[in-house]
């Protein structure tokens, strides 16, 4: 099937307004007739669920976290970009297209880009209103940095600690409408299954993780704003509750899953330290605006790097990529870190570590300068790893980061089932093959400030208010199958832990299908993993009842699902065969390392359709068409 | 290194509870203390018991998940750090290590470590906003906040939201967490506004959640993972004076 | 009325009443320290003072209202403080209070019966020891009834013992109405820290020396 976005005909620059133009709209005085399920509070659920409570609409709003602020969005350091101009660099909404659509690899769709860079303003505005405690110059201006893939300072930021700023404002918003009654909050709630009616998503059945109730709700419309899947490769920069659960429960009802081959593996994260490590903490991209990566000459040099002369260094981003230097994109700064580790020239335990040093930026502006600037991040830094980045290099070290895929959604973030919007990472619409930098939060909440507000009232202005009950055959049926879901998984009573078998598919995927993939490693990974996920479900030991909070159950339903998951992104990196951003194909390189895209063949959104576990899933195509931006290799040098 | 764990362990929140001793073995010093938590749970899920369960999330400081009072101390005592961050080398081979979940009328226990944060929600609800509406705001450089405020509402915003103030007040009160809000927003012109009605209410919310009175013994400051300054209590205080006249 | 009612306007309401008190104690000083002039000096004070009824009997109930003031919610508050706090920990290390802040209460209400003690001593005159007279001047002769008194080493014992209890609950009160007054900062939090200490150190080694000075012999009859 060709899939169609159903974006906006015409001039770019409009594009937007009509179609919000286009859009039915819901009377004031029906709005709170329709009852709205938002599934995740983080950056856009949160944002989503206020703005529509705010607008009058019934929201019932889900996180399986005890609060609404402590979705993953709190995690995100280095900034959010807006396409304002205040530094008078030369940027413009164009420009912020446009290096979103490069920095894509030209994987993503023009008008949802555009869209993006349009409202990137708007966001600045609203959480200022919002007291967002924003940098600010001394004049009393909100001030701006440079970041990643950039070469203009729009980068808005909060210490840092952005992500978690502009999480508390999206979660002040909300709270304001819970204490307003528009919005009803279900914390230690998780989603398990979606209910769909006479094929329109209607409902979610839901398990609380105190009691262990397996409950549905039922709504108009159900929005799934419930982030990424790298928790996949088991060691990533996610937070341990990250899964793809929502989302792939969605897919097994009908919902396609667009470019899940498409993931981020961000440069600068603490590298692993041993087998006991449980997740890998990300070190803002900002880091690089001062440090300098660089990695020995000479292969396995043991020596401390303070005693490594400068002329046996090699700054290897600054070789080989003069004009952006240590600014490079994350996928070509996390390849080229791999680069250097493959050829043994990597530092730290098993030397799979680089270099990030300060010594040239402290030399040149003054340790308190730094300190200013990084504080919080050196601090991390030290209670980690114990070194004292102000005296030695940072070691870093790639490390899964941020999925660019996710379940489809069309112009208006709609999936193909009616009535299911996905927003921010849980959907693969603005980033294309590769993210930039202080772009995740200005996706997320555009989505939930300044697209869905719109677009979901052209969807409830076609629905009769309330049309599905709670005791609807589907949701009793909904109800009956996650329950023995889970009953399947507490009876198993094998031997090996949930998370035994959560390292191990881990090692399948970053091996097979992390930062380089080949046609062998992945169809090695497709044979793996189905075999790894019979033994799951026969020898996996899930301790406690049901009926209880029981966090092993919880881990245990999204390991299973990462089990399904897995293959389709192997499957999905096997059937791209060309490299593009994240997704690097051995195969498909230029003569200097740098990915090689086959736009010939492949530029389109590839989205899968579930047919069944252990059943071949099925490809659509959404063609991409760039009428803005020409495709071009994308150059950082 | 091996370690001697005293563990609280609790059923339900209407069950009672008892520290139960379990043995960390071979513990590595680079290992956060969570992940030597989660060892001892692969262990007791492979004899068949019950794992500890605990709050936990981010696993990077940030989130306020975690929450454990860890030998008495909310965080476990290492400066500025969550438990999440809390690394074993903090600890000597043969140390005794006493675990309990925050304890405070606010705060039920749900299940071993976990407690129930609700409370802090409804502070939040009262009044830790500005009332502006999505969309239609003015430019974010059309109100000018000078560097010194901007950087004191963000000192008093760090705040992560754990509760650790709370478990290790003697008052178990919450006057660090409702004055890191109020003083945040009340410390910047788009939350002037607001500032007299905020502060009574989210002070009247607190009381009514159970939490306790400030009697400025400063042991929130002290456990805060964030170093919150007990001088935004202070700002609260000013501010629900100036409420007073209003 | 929410500063009756609610948590900080009642801290706010101990933090003034205990000004007040802060101020009286103060003041009750300076009055006091007329005893180092002999009977001239102390006789003097004493009289002019209740040439004044109306101003000393005002005074007097304002007082007394800033006491029930300050005692009622601090009982109030410390109640409810305890059951905030189920203080259920196996293991709890602090590691800011201290001994004065932790004992508010009872160093407050043992001062309270001190106070009632005081009162009846040598405003009622009514305990054994008061011995009532006149001076040559035909004054009250107040200063042999306090060196009497005093001149009693139990009695001096029980008057030192009191003072270090003003100290305890001082040493955290000053600072502690500063902060509830809002009148604190940053770089004012450790000095205010530091100055109460000194203050209320002072406070108790200038009332503990007229006791002193007494036993000492150094002020006789």
């Amino acid at each position: 099937m060709i899939l169609d976005g159903k974006c906006p005909k015409g001039p770019i620059q409009t594009s937007w307004d009509r179609h919000r133009f286009d859009l039915k709209l819901v009377n004031p005085a029906n709005k709170r007739k329709y009852k709205i399920l938002v599934v995740g509070t983080g950056l856009a659920g949160g944002a989503a669920a206020a703005s529509l409570g705010e607008l009058g609409y019934n929201v019932e709003a889900f996180c399986y976290q005890d609060s609404a602020r402590r979705a993953h969005s709190i995690a995100a350091q280095g900034g959010i970009n807006a396409a304002k101009n205040y530094p008078n660099d030369g940027d413009s909404i164009y420009r912020l297209f446009y290096d979103t659509i490069k920095g894509g690899d030209f994987r993503a769709r023009e008008a949802d880009v555009w869209r993006l860079a349009q409202v990137s303003n708007n966001i600045i505005d609203q959480c200022v209103a919002q007291g967002v405690p924003f940098a600010r110059d001394y004049a009393g201006y909100l001030d701006n940095r440079s970041f990643g893939g950039a070469q203009v300072s729009r980068t808005f930021y909060a210490r840092g600690q952005t992500g978690q700023q502009l999480l508390l404002g999206a979660y002040s918003a909300l709270s304001r409408q819970v204490k307003a009654g528009t919005v009803k909050l279900f914390a230690r709630t998780e989603m398990l299954d979606l209910v769909v009616v006479d094929g329109e998503a209607k409902g979610i059945t839901v398990r609380d993780l105190i009691t262990g109730e397996i409950r549905t709700h039922v709504g108009d419309a159900v929005v799934l704003a419930t982030g990424g899947y790298v928790n996949v490769f088991y060691l990533s920069t996610n937070a341990m509750g990250c899964s793809v659960t929502a989302n792939w429960r969605a897919h097994k009802k009908g919902a396609f899953f667009a470019n899940p081959c498409y993931t981020q593996i961000h440069p600068t994260c603490i590298p692993q330290s041993g087998d006991h490590q449980s997740k890998l903490t990300l070190m803002s991209e900002s880091l690089r605006n001062d440090g300098r990566c660089w990695a020995p000459k000479k292969k396995g040099d043991n020596r401390h790097p303070n005693e490594i002369p400068e002329d046996e260094r090699d700054y290897y981003l600054e070789r080989k990529y003069p004009s952006f230097g240590n600014l490079a994109p994350r996928d070509i700064a996390s390849r080229a870190a791999k680069e250097q580790c493959d050829d043994g020239r990597g530092v730290g335990p098993g030397g799979r570590g680089v270099n990030l040093d300060f010594s040239a930026a402290i030399q040149r502006v003054g340790e308190d300068t730094i300190r200013e600037r990084y504080g919080n991040l050196f601090e991390m830094y030290e209670k980690i790893t114990d070194e004292n980045a102000y005296k030695q290099p940072m070691r870093m070290y790639p490390a899964p980061h941020y999925s660019m895929g996710g379940l489809w959604v069309d112009y208006n973030c709609e999936s193909n089932v009616p009535g299911l919007f996905v927003l921010g990472e849980a959907n693969f619409s603005v980033h294309g093959a590769n993210r930039l930098g202080a772009s995740a939060l200005m996706q997320g909440l555009a989505d939930g400030y300044f697209v869905i507000p719109y677009t979901i009232a052209n969807y409830l202005a076609k629905t009769k208010p309330g049309a599905v009950k709670a005791d609807h055959p589907e949701c009793k049926k909904s109800i009956e199958d996650v329950k023995s879901y889970n009953n399947r998984l507490l009876n198993v009573n094998g031997k090996k832990t949930v998370s035994e078998f959560h390292r191990e598919l881990g090692k399948i995927m970053w091996e097979n299908v992390g930062m380089a993939r080949s046609e062998e490693t992945l169809k090695d990974a497709i044979k793996k993993i189905p075999v790894l996920r019979e033994e799951f479900w026969k020898n996996v030991k899930v301790t406690g009842k049901g009926e209880e909070l029981n966090q092993q159950l919880e881990n245990a339903g999204r390991v299973a699902d990462f089990l399904e998951f897995g293959e389709l992104m192997a499957k999905d990196a096997l059937h791209r065969n060309e490299s593009c951003g994240g997704h690097f194909r051995v195969e498909h390189q230029m003569p200097d390392g740098e990915a090689k895209r086959d736009d010939e063949n492949y530029c389109y959104v590839g989205a899968w359709e579930f047919k069944g576990v252990d059943k071949e899933p099925e490809l659509h195509k959404e063609p991409l068409a760039f009428e803005n931006v020409h495709l071009a290799v994308r150059s950082y040098k | 290194m091996n370690l001697t764990l005293h563990v609280w362990r609790q059923s339900g929140p209407k069950e009672p509870g008892k520290l139960e001793q379990y043995e960390a073995k071979n513990v590595s010093p680079d290992q956060s203390f969570l992940e030597m938590l989660d060892e001892v749970n692969e262990h007791l899920i492979k004899e068949g018991k019950d794992p500890i369960v605990f709050d936990h999330d981010c696993r990077e400081g940030i989130c306020g998940m975690c929450s454990q009072v860890i030998n008495g101390v909310p965080h476990g005592g290492q400066e500025r750090t969550t438990v999440c961050q809390l690394h074993m080398r903090r600890f000597n081979d043969g140390d005794t290590i006493y675990i309990e979940p925050w304890r405070a009328l606010a705060f039920p226990i749900l299940k071993d470590l976990i407690v129930d944060r609700d409370a802090l929600e409804k502070i939040m609800q009262a009044g830790g906003y500005t009332s502006c509406h999505t969309g239609g705001v003015a430019d974010g450089n059309a109100l000018l906040v000078p560097k010194p405020d901007a950087d004191y509402a963000m000192d008093a915003a760090e705040c992560i939201g754990c509760g650790a103030c709370v478990a290790a007040c003697p008052n178990g009160s919450a006057m660090l967490y409702t004055s890191a809000k109020v003083a945040q927003l009340a410390a910047l012109p788009q939350g002037k506004a607001e500032a007299a009605e905020r502060v009574c209410a989210m002070t009247d919310a607190m009381q009514a959640a159970g939490f306790g009175n400030c009697s400025n013994h400063y042991e929130c400051q002290a456990a805060c993972p964030k170093g919150i300054n007990v001088k935004f209590i202070a700002r609260l205080n000013r501010e629900y004076q100036k409420a007073l006249f209003k | 009325m929410r500063i009756l009612t609610s948590s900080v306007g009642r801290k706010i309401l101990m933090s003034i009443t205990g000004q007040l008190l802060i101020i009286f104690v103060l003041i009750h000083l300076i009055g006091n320290s007329t005893i180092f002039f002999g009977p001239n000096g102390i006789n003097a004070y004493a009289e002019h003072l209740h040439s004044l009824p109306p101003l000393v009997w005002g005074f007097r109930l304002f007082m007394l209202a800033a006491v029930a003031v300050h005692i009622c919610y601090g009982v109030m508050l410390t109640l409810e403080n305890k059951a905030a706090n189920p203080g259920a920990y196996a293991v709890k290390k602090n590691l800011k209070k201290s001994f004065a802040s932790e004992n508010m209460i009872w160093t407050g209400l043992l001062l309270a019966t001190f106070i009632v003690y005081h009162l009846i001593q040598f405003t009622i005159k009514g305990t054994p020891d008061i011995v009532i007279g006149l001076d040559s001047l035909n004054r009250p002769d107040v200063f042999k009834m306090v060196v009497t008194s005093f001149g009693n080493a139990l009695i001096s014992l029980v008057y030192l013992a009191a003072m270090v209890m003003l100290f305890l609950h001082l040493s955290h009160g000053i600072p502690s109405f500063l902060q509830t007054m809002g009148w604190n900062n940053e770089k004012t939090i450790p000095v205010f820290a530091t100055g109460g200490k000194v203050i209320s150190t002072i406070l108790m080694l200038a009332y503990i020396s007229i006791p002193a000075v007494i036993l000492a012999g150094l002020l006789k009859l």
